[in-house]
């Protein structure tokens, strides 16, 4: 990975700064978006091949089965081959990835010996972690 | 209507929101879901859960690229991620008891005030702050960003309450209407906090997905996110805002801009006016 030197600040940690930092990160998401948008197009075609007399509806709320709407029931669906869990699973991969960056930037600023910054991130970190499994 | 038709159409139009979204600097999001809710009659529900999915593919995908530019600020964006977070997870909760057609008024009144002010922030640029408050420094907001002539352009920012008080307001209607609320973000930072402009809509891009992360769980849980339109809509906006991103450095912005504003209005007064019809 090629990086743009910039000469060290003082009072943050030598070769570590927030540029390698945004950098790395920048990278981790597309990372992430890449492999999520794999496992949905694998998902997508199973499920159109799965469901090819289906007429869709989505005029009328009906909530997705419980199965689809959980990470246990998701995993085993994936493990059947269930097309529809497939594709929740690269839903699943895609709000996992904002969640990576925050615990890299924690991590990142945990190396930067930024004590204020750690506190920061890790309250971002509460707060996601508290959405996701506060509202099972 | 068979299911391949139906998802074709969808991606196509998915697409296009994508390109839409790029072009004007608004994201998916706004033009997404009334194009869902109007062209193709999904429940508005459904379209803020598939569109939270998208804003956060949209936001991810660009990142690297925002990146190598060097303007976005890491500290920045953590710091007000935590109102913005705050704020989406409230958001959330409030869509499951606003009522729908509520939604796709108040959805209408968001997209036209957003419409209105990103035609604001690209004809009147904020003039730069040279000291700001002596908390952009305890915060360590204050930071540089690569100048024309090769030199990094140091700067402060200002009024952090009415900064961090805007993004709880941005989080929350992510969180209820499904958007990135990237004008909110910038209107956030570029207007209020006095952030340099191509700072605040670098970071801005940034925030957006840990936001639209923040709901996206609740959204999850409530069955709110349906496979057969996840796929089609999630590949359709992405491919749209990459090939939007990248003709973007071509073509005439400023025409373009003006073009699209008013598609965006329209469709704002078009999902209110729709709205109230339907509730009425």
């Amino acid at each position: 990975m090629v990086l743009r030197e910039k000469p060290a600040e003082p009072g943050r940690g030598g070769h570590f700064d927030d540029r390698t930092m945004e950098v790395a990160m920048g990278r981790l998401l597309q990372f992430g978006v890449l492999l999520a948008s794999f496992v949905m197009l694998v998902g997508g075609v199973l499920y159109i091949r799965a469901h090819r007399d289906g007429v869709p509806d989505y005029r009328i709320f009906k909530s997705e089965p419980q199965a689809l709407r959980h990470i246990g029931g998701v995993i085993s669906g994936v493990t059947t081959g269930e097309p529809a869990a497939i594709i929740q699973l690269a839903v699943l991969l895609l709000i996992a990835t904002p969640v990576a960056r925050v615990v890299f930037a924690l991590i990142a600023f945990g190396i930067e010996r930024d004590k204020l910054y750690v506190a920061v991130s890790a309250v971002v970190l509460a707060v996601l972690l508290f959405g996701f499994f506060h509202s099972q | 209507m068979s299911l391949l038709i139906f998802t074709s159409l969808l991606f196509i139009g998915s697409l296009l929101a994508g390109l839409l979204g790029a072009l004007t600097g608004l994201g998916g999001g706004v033009v997404l879901v009334p194009l869902l809710t109007l062209g193709f009659h999904v429940d508005i529900r459904y379209a803020i859960g598939v569109s939270l999915i998208s804003v956060i593919a949209t936001s991810s995908g660009a990142a690297a690229a925002y990146v190598r530019e060097g303007f976005s600020s890491v500290r920045i964006g953590m710091f007000l991620e935590v109102a913005t977070t705050i704020g989406a997870i409230l958001g959330a909760y409030l869509a499951a008891v606003v009522h729908t057609q509520a939604l796709a008024i108040i959805f209408g009144v968001v997209l036209i005030y957003s419409g209105y002010l990103s035609w604001q922030q690209a004809r009147n640029p904020v003039p730069e702050l040279k000291t700001g408050s002596p908390w952009s420094g305890r915060l360590r907001l204050s930071g540089d960003y690569p100048g024309p002539d090769g030199t990094r352009c140091k700067y402060e920012v200002e009024n952090i309450p009415g900064g961090f008080g805007m993004m709880f307001v941005a989080g929350a209607l992510s969180g209820l209407l499904g958007i990135g609320s990237g004008a909110v973000k910038v209107l956030a930072m570029d207007r209020i906090m006095k952030v340099p402009f191509k700072v605040s809509t670098t970071t801005s891009n940034f925030m957006i997905g840990v936001t639209a992360a923040a709901s996206a769980g609740i959204y999850l849980h409530r069955g709110l996110i349906s496979p057969g339109l996840a796929f089609p809509v999630m590949l359709g906006v992405m491919s749209g805002s990459l090939i939007g991103a990248r003709y973007l450095v071509r073509a005439h912005v400023s025409v373009l801009r003006a073009v699209f504003t008013i598609v965006i209005l329209a469709l704002g007064v078009e999902m209110i006016i729709d709205g109230v019809r339907k509730w009425f």
